[in-house]
């Protein structure tokens, strides 16, 4: 991945400075909110595969999320897998879901907000489904039994967890680097370009787009594994609640849609102004949900291609004479 | 190579297209003519299996194709062009051409010189670099067709090429055509400026109102009687021919 002038290098510089800060704060709680805010970046991530690259926008990115935390919490609790079973089988049932809805929507040729509503419709369901059957925790949610050690990937020590989440987020912004500049990535961009021209071009687009869903899932479904492993608990408003869904497609929004590092970027400038906001007014809870709301309509009427597409103009270093720039 | 028998097509109570049969063979290039709303675009998107045909048969390189999935019969070596293009407006020229050319070129690497060879062979060697969304009408066909070329299709359907372009323009892309048919591509054309096909058509067929109505070489077709009706009217002709011996 090559940037293309000074200011993505200084925003990146900026995060990466900012990640290893961190490490030096004495206050647990810059640490803690800092793994949140790592935890929906991954769902953030997820989302930028099949809403940045392939432009299918989903609005139920929890459907996936929630699917792996919950895969993984039943494996474990009612059956007494292993956590690193559940965590495996997280990933698995994330990409499964994606690829059921991804194959259902595009079936029926559903896109743009017909597609959104789908996937919203689907989080829903799953939602109260979660908490309406014993199988699944019901209204009370499902436990972890507490086992320190990472036989069964329950890490106490915050300063590993943290750089845990840093090597899993930092794999997974390698495959979607790795993506953008495939033949898959390619066929992704180029179906949110112009689906007709794509499919006139030998794109098997529903493959593509089903697959891309399957991707997202994987990922997805790895951020909810995740987040159950740190709280040790789950229920079906806090992992399929539109709240995720929403943390899901906003960051990427405002980072960068279809980029590497937009996702990353986005959640982390958007956590630190919520938790900003937080600590400037500390009796207004919910307040930040409205600063994102307020970003949200700035970003889209100021930095349509995110921050990373305006970082691109300043500073534009010259191309070099390369085929493959 | 391509053979389409009596193929057909109503959209509620229009029938846009009724039993159309023509041939292409190996290494020509073909013109389908006609007046607005005539069919012609409604017969490619049936070819190349982007509309359903309600009856009829399309058999292409001795396959029968007829329902088959667009991307499956670019894979068996058939494309269509776009009359309005559609480049992938967001993605670089050369980008844009690699999307084509990743069909049979799995490595990015080797995508891209593919595109590169192709976009310098028909004339955007200096606007690889370049946002597809920043080309002229002119540039955009022209991609319309490097893309198409970069699937390694044999068969070529160019829909209106030529469309909205200044007469030097079309002499440009006259050149591109024909160069493309000597590199061994056939071409089946739809197509309005009739000095083009003129120049490029070997033989053509002609549509009206969703029927065939003549077929032969382009001289044969301005003299016919039956497409000068199409094109300029009933008893158009009839008045020509008067004005001619008045």
């Amino acid at each position: 991945m090559r940037f293309q002038s000074l200011g993505q290098y200084g925003l990146v510089l900026f995060a990466l400075v900012y990640l290893a800060g961190v490490y030096f704060v004495s206050s647990p709680v810059w640490m803690g909110f800092t793994i949140n805010a790592l935890i929906v970046a991954l769902a953030a991530l997820s989302w930028n595969i099949t809403g940045g690259f392939g432009g299918l926008s989903s609005f139920g990115h929890a459907a996936l999320y929630g699917t792996g935390a919950y895969a993984s919490a039943i494996l474990q609790v009612k059956y007494g897998f292993n956590a690193w079973i559940g965590f495996g089988a997280g990933i698995a049932a994330g990409a499964a879901m994606g690829a059921l809805i991804g194959g259902l929507a595009f079936r029926y040729g559903l896109k743009g907000s017909y597609f959104a509503l789908v996937t919203l419709a689907f989080a829903e369901v799953l939602r109260i489904c979660a908490s309406s059957f014993e199988w699944t925790g019901g209204g009370s949610g499902l436990q972890l039994k507490l086992m320190p050690g990472i036989a069964q990937l329950q890490i106490v020590d915050r300063p590993w967890v943290y750089t845990g989440l840093l090597v899993v987020v930092a794999v997974v912004m390698l495959l979607t680097a790795l993506i953008q500049k495939s033949r898959f990535g390619a066929y992704l961009i180029a179906i949110r370009e112009n689906e007709d021209a794509a499919e006139a071009l030998g794109i098997n687009t529903y493959q593509i787009k089903v697959q891309a869903m399957a991707i997202s899932g994987a990922f997805g479904g790895l951020a909810g594994v995740l987040y159950l492993q740190l709280w040790l608990f789950i229920d079906s408003t806090v992992v399929y609640g539109s709240a995720v869904s929403v943390e899901a497609l906003i960051g990427p929004i405002i980072g960068g849609a279809g980029t590497v590092w937009g996702p990353l970027l986005g959640t982390l400038g958007l956590h630190l102004l919520g938790e900003g906001t937080k600590h400037l007014l500390p009796n207004s809870p919910g307040l930040n949900f409205v600063l994102y709301a307020v970003v949200l309509i700035c970003a889209l009427r100021f930095l349509p291609q995110g921050l990373v597409g305006f970082a691109a103009r300043i500073g534009v270093l010259r191309k070099k004479d390369q085929d493959d720039a | 190579m391509l053979e389409v028998r009596h193929l057909s097509k109503t959209f509620g109570g229009l029938k846009a297209v009724s039993d159309v049969s023509l041939d292409v063979q190996e290494g020509s290039i073909i013109g389908l003519l006609g007046p607005n709303g005539a069919g012609k675009t409604t017969c490619f998107t049936m070819i190349a299996g982007f509309t359903k045909a309600d009856s009829g048969q399309v058999r292409f390189a001795g396959r029968e194709i007829t329902g088959l999935s667009p991307h499956k019969i670019c894979r068996l070596g058939m494309i269509r062009t776009f009359q309005i293009v559609q480049p992938f407006a967001g993605l670089t020229v050369q980008e844009n051409i690699a999307v084509g050319a990743y069909l049979h070129h799995h490595q990015r690497k080797e995508a891209m010189a593919v595109a590169r060879d192709i976009g310098k062979r028909l004339g955007l060697g200096g606007l690889l670099d370049r946002p597809a969304a920043s080309l002229t009408i002119a540039g955009r066909k022209r991609l319309e067709l490097a893309r198409a070329l970069a699937t390694g299709a044999k068969l070529l359907l160019l829909d209106e090429v030529m469309a909205g372009l200044i007469p030097s323009e079309i002499n440009e892309i006259v050149d591109i055509i024909r160069q493309i048919q000597s590199d061994g591509h056939t071409i089946l054309l739809i197509e309005h400026v009739m000095q083009a096909v003129m120049k490029l058509a070997e033989t053509a067929y002609v549509l009206n109102q969703g029927r065939l109505i003549a077929h032969g070489t382009p001289q044969q077709l301005v003299s016919d009687p039956s497409v000068v009706e199409a094109y300029l009217g009933h008893g158009a002709a009839a008045r020509l021919q008067e004005g001619q011996h008045a």
